[in-house]
């Protein structure tokens, strides 16, 4: 028993030995001014960027084998918050920038629109604006309202904070507010297996992660598709914002230049994303300003 | 000489178990420290009654409310103890009453098994057959009050069942073959007798068992719906003060992350005053 014992302390020992200089190499934000020698960085913040900016930096990383980013999740809050502390060397965020947080650099990566989506046995195909309104705000609360059968309409939200919650506030309440017997669920894909399994449901959902489980419907007549989103003609749409606090440099700038790249747009783009090119239309150099001085 | 030697090794070790015995409370007593911290400026800034009675929980625009996730947790606790309790204290009478030996090596490492399921998988087997059922043939949207008993009712079975065996297996024998010899059944003997005599180590089961349901967040969040009204039937979704804290701390700064931490202070208290009960009834017993 003791001999057990000793052996696993010796191997969690030795784990901790090996682990403990790999996690302080990750945490350090690197400079990674020498081209060849190895750097890591910490990309943190919106789950809707999440699944992107993995993609990207997993193809980033097996063409420059020295570098390391990792990705995490937490929140687009939480990515504004890394960023403005230098816990992430990027923040990411999904929703606009508050007013007392544009004292980061910001980078629009790409632009992502929100699909309102039902159950694909649901025949609804189209809401206005503000019928939507009026779903959310628990004013019109049964289907047969909307020509539909007679059954409640299970209302799904994202949490308080979330950045697709907020753009979608932003985007279709206006000032009204989302009802507070609506289910909140806790990311995309959860709120895709809902309304995937529940004929009643009705939700929300970042474009780019809609697939055959559910059903994008129209709004205001104009189906969600990255044409429309272009010509801006389906307005539900928010940008996919990279944060730093200082001046991208490094790796940091590297990764982004290889983000804004034609090579990293078009992998946004087969994701199901908006090039940020395509609507900013601005140069890289504009990009890296800061936002206090794009504005003056 | 030799005896002094060895006496002041055994000071020293005792010395150092005790240093360990003590951190593991004095961990207990930061981990208080923070949350109150943290979370009381909150509730001074908002009010106590505000913070507490109100429903309105917009943290981003600026509402504290815990009222309707302080009743979503009394109900999911009460409806987990519905389900576990008879559950439980009906398997524990059987596994020490009833039960042959070969059956009962059987079950109850069965049952430890049950304990040892991570959480999320009973949330996940939740929303993909629970929810449905419950959706198909009951109405509303599945993710409710009700599907949350019965899963929170399943998982707070071990320690339901533990402690209740444990209670009744220390009902000396004797007590039992003075029932049988007066002609009492097995099952008389059972519900007039050692249930009478293991009393308190029940209630502290069940008690123990509400602490547990109380607690649990993961499997919560994925099948109670979260949404912040009261619930009104058993078949409406709720958000309790666990998922609260779960659901939103990722995206929280500032008030918002202090409403989630005084979150956290009700959510100590409703644990505390569970194990305090637990505890004089556990204590109870052993005065007997």
């Amino acid at each position: 028993m003791s001999k057990l014992f000793s052996r696993l302390s010796r191997a969690i020992l030795l784990s901790l030995l090996v682990a403990l200089p790999l996690a302080c190499n990750n945490s350090s934000p690197s400079n990674g001014k020498k081209k060849q020698a190895s750097a890591s960085i910490i990309i943190a913040g919106s789950t809707s960027v999440q699944p992107f900016a993995e993609k990207l930096a997993e193809i980033y990383m097996v063409k420059n084998p020295w570098a390391i980013i990792n990705v995490q999740g937490g929140g687009s809050t939480a990515g504004v918050r890394a960023a403005q502390t230098g816990i992430a060397n990027i923040g990411t965020s999904s929703r606009n920038l508050h007013p007392e947080e544009k004292n980061l650099y910001e980078i629009p990566i790409a632009y992502d629109g929100i699909a309102v989506i039902v159950n694909p046995g649901n025949p609804m195909k189209n809401l206005s604006t503000e019928t939507l309104r009026k779903i959310y705000a628990g004013k019109i609360l049964n289907w047969k309202k909307l020509g539909g059968v007679d059954h409640r309409i299970t209302t799904i939200t994202r949490e308080e904070g979330s950045g697709t919650r907020g753009a979608f506030e932003e985007l279709a309440m206006e000032k009204t507010e989302i009802d507070q017997g609506c289910i909140v669920e806790d990311s995309n894909g959860s709120v895709r297996e809902l309304v995937g399994t529940d004929p009643y449901a009705i939700g929300y959902m970042s474009f780019g992660l809609v697939n055959a489980q559910v059903k994008a419907i129209a709004l205001d007549n104009i189906m969600p598709s990255i044409e429309a989103m272009k010509k801006k003609r389906y307005r539900f749409f928010r940008p996919f914002l990279f944060l730093t606090r200082k001046k991208p440099a490094g790796l940091v700038l590297k990764f982004i230049q290889f983000v804004l790249s034609r090579e990293g747009q078009d992998i946004l783009v087969k994701e199901g994303l908006i090039p940020s090119a395509i609507i900013q239309g601005e140069k890289l150099k504009w990009l890296l300003q800061p936002s206090r001085e794009k504005k003056s | 000489m030799a005896a002094t030697a060895i006496q002041r090794k055994e000071k020293l070790i005792e010395r150092i178990f005790l240093l360990i015995a003590f951190s593991s409370i004095f961990s207990l007593f930061i981990i208080a420290l923070f949350i109150f911290a943290e979370g009381l400026p909150l509730i001074w800034k908002v009010g106590l009654k505000d913070f507490l009675l109100s429903t309105r929980w917009a943290p981003t625009k600026g509402h504290f409310g815990i009222f309707a996730m302080i009743v979503s947790s009394f109900w999911v606790t009460i409806g987990a103890l519905l389900f576990g309790g008879p559950l439980g204290l009906m398997c524990s009478f059987f596994l020490v009453e009833f039960a042959s030996d070969r059956l009962r090596a059987f079950i109850k490492p069965a049952l430890e098994l049950l304990a040892g399921i991570p959480s999320v998988v009973y949330g996940f087997l939740g929303v993909v057959y629970l929810v449905p059922l419950v959706r198909d043939y009951l109405g509303g949207p599945g993710l409710s009050l009700l599907t949350a008993s019965i899963i929170l009712g399943i998982m707070i079975l071990p320690t339901v069942i533990s402690i209740s065996v444990d209670a009744l297996v220390a009902v000396p024998d004797s007590y039992r073959e003075a029932a049988f010899s007066l002609g009492a059944t097995r099952w008389q003997t059972t519900y007039m007798v050692t249930v009478h005599a293991a009393r308190s180590g029940i209630i502290t089961s069940l008690v123990l068992g509400m602490g547990r349901a109380v607690g649990e967040t993961m499997a919560v969040i994925m099948i109670a719906g979260n949404a912040l009204k009261i619930p009104l039937s058993p078949l409406d979704p709720l958000r309790t003060l666990t998922s609260n804290i779960a659901l939103e701390m990722g995206y929280a700064s500032g008030m918002h992350r202090q409403a989630l931490f005084a979150t956290g202070i009700v959510l100590f208290f409703f644990v505390m005053a569970l194990n305090t009960i637990a505890t004089v009834y556990a204590r109870r017993k052993r005065i007997k």
